[in-house]
């Protein structure tokens, strides 16, 4: 019988302390999978001891000394059967290693190993939910849904690649530190949307990637705060989530950004990531870098959730920072999205006709037939606007946004 | 003495049957690119990085031998039959695959091919498979 108290202290320093305990024994020890298993081992101890003998004064300091205990334990056993010997003299060295350079965190070096770009995308976030979220093999096995085997194999394999090829447990050099942070970046806003867009299906566990994304988004803005990019992240994961129980209708329907009820909105999200969005802003004006995607995608959905009303929209402050954006990213996503704000500021004639300009880029994409064909039918073009929104509806992957569609497409006079 | 860093491969690929100049437009590309990777190779001495690079003559003067049966089988050509194949390589030692692969860059850059970066099984990793 566990009391809830310690339970929600488990899950906490589960929360707060598995990266911290993972990345400490992989410098210490130099090897991942030992990290891992004796992590892995001080929880389960944790859930057994805690109960019984009451939350310690410290838990990280608990969780890191009986995972060290765990994994010493480990060498020994292997030192026993006449192997690693040079690991077994690691034993006595109860001293942690002096720090080289600046002092890090341990986690900002892990960051930077499981989001390695030696690393297949899908090994980097397997990795990272795996080292740094503390998921276990079979949750994000289901969460991207894959056999447990598979996801265990992927996971073994790039630990494999790791410790053969020499992928070090550090932070890059100066000079490619913003490259590669680009890089960590894209694989939390990649687990994010897997959860986000996901999150319209019947399926819990898959939205619980987009809490697992905002805690690593936190985490690494604690590591780098300084940098706009992993501020702005967080800003635009935040905003977002915001908006989660607003986008999905009782019925399962995916409810569009002018429809929904802004008060079932997140506050304290909404509130948190405008604070960011301005703290930003600060910086920007003080000389800071120029605002990157992650920044810039940010400050549009601020622009969004200040608007008490969809009406109330600043729609060219939106215009321009798309424009902005379309500066640094020229992708033609961008564009359209660009010119689903034009439509709101110069009306439906003017955008259709620049996304018409993307026909040849973007025919593949359902979000491309959805704005069309919501201009068109603004333009009482009935009969195009229910080709376009045939054509979305056999194109769009998530099933409350196909029942989105057929009920607007069936709505055409 | 022998080095505790860890050791890379790096393996250049090219066409199966080059043309006048191997895989370069004219006889000056080729003399240029000649000329930067002996300029890299000497940097990788300097650096402490060289074991070893060379370039290989095509694979069509390539023979395949099994000896495992009673008679060796002795065979015309490369093992594998591909589009392009090994053309020249370096074996390496850096700090790690970071500084193996900002080698690598500079590596392509000069000989104006892809690189492979492959790492070589270490006395640690060799220990392992004996064990497993």
């Amino acid at each position: 019988m566990t009391d809830p108290s310690t339970e929600s202290a488990i899950t906490r320093a589960h929360h707060e302390e598995w990266a911290r305990v993972v990345a400490g024994l992989a410098r210490r020890f130099g090897d991942l999978d030992i990290a891992e298993d004796a992590a892995a081992e001080a929880f389960v101890a944790a859930v057994e001891r805690w109960p019984l003998d009451g939350i310690p004064p410290n838990p990280g300091g608990w969780l890191t000394t009986t995972a060290t205990r765990k994994a010493i334990d480990r060498l020994r056993r292997e030192a026993r059967r006449g192997t690693k010997h040079e690991e077994a003299a690691l034993m006595n060295d109860e001293t942690p290693s002096a720090p080289t350079g600046p002092v890090t965190d341990d986690r900002l070096g892990l960051v930077f190993t499981c989001c390695h770009p030696a690393l297949a995308m899908e090994a980097r976030v397997a990795l990272t939910l795996r080292l740094l979220g503390g998921l276990t093999v079979a949750e994000i096995a289901h969460a991207f849904l894959v056999q447990e085997t598979t996801m265990a194999q992927r996971i073994t394999r790039a630990k494999a690649k790791i410790k053969a090829a020499h992928i070090p447990y550090r932070v890059p050099s100066e000079s490619d530190l913003r490259e590669r942070l680009a890089g960590v970046l894209a694989v939390i806003y990649l687990v994010f949307n897997e959860g986000y867009l996901a999150s319209a299906g019947e399926d819990p566990l898959r939205g619980e990637l987009t809490a697992e994304a905002i805690r690593l988004g936190r985490l690494l803005r604690d590591l780098q705060p300084d940098d706009g990019e992993v501020t702005g992240l967080l800003a635009l994961m935040l905003l977002t989530d915001a908006r989660r129980s607003a986008r999905v209708s009782r019925t399962g329907e995916l409810v569009t950004l002018d429809e929904q009820d802004r008060g079932g909105w997140d506050q304290a999200l909404i509130a948190e990531g405008h604070a960011l969005v301005r703290e930003r802003l600060a910086a920007v004006a003080a000389g800071d870098r120029p605002p990157g995607r992650y920044q810039l995608l940010a400050a549009i959905n601020a622009v969004h959730t200040y608007a008490p009303s969809a009406r109330d929209t600043d729609w060219s402050q939106i215009v321009t920072l798309y424009s902005r954006m379309a500066t640094i990213d020229p992708s033609p996503i961008v564009r359209l999205n660009r010119a689903v704000a034009v439509a709101e500021l110069d009306g439906p004639q003017v955008a259709l006709a620049e996304i018409d300009r993307l026909a040849g880029e973007l025919d593949g994409y359902h979000a491309f037939h959805v704005a069309r064909a919501d201009l068109l039918r603004r333009l009482a073009r009935s009969g195009e606007s229910r080709a376009a929104y045939d054509r979305a509806i056999e194109l769009a992957g998530n099933p409350a946004e196909r029942t989105y569609l057929m009920r607007r497409r069936d709505q055409l006079s | 003495m022998v080095s505790d860093m860890p050791r890379y491969l790096m393996s250049v690929y090219g066409a199966a049957e080059p043309g006048e100049f191997g895989s370069y437009p004219s006889k000056e590309a080729m003399l240029q690119s000649f000329a930067d990777t002996g300029a890299f190779n000497e940097r990788l001495e300097k650096e402490g990085h060289f074991v070893f690079a060379d370039g290989l003559a095509e694979a069509t003067t390539a023979t395949t031998v099994d000896g495992q049966g009673d008679k060796p089988i002795v065979t015309d050509g490369p093992y594998l039959e591909a589009k392009e194949y090994l053309g020249g390589f370096w074996v390496i030692e850096a700090a790690d695959l970071d500084e193996a692969l900002a080698l690598a860059a500079d590596a392509s850059k000069a000989c104006r091919g892809k690189v492979e970066v492959r790492p070589f099984q270490t006395e640690e990793s060799f220990k392992a498979l004996l064990e497993s």
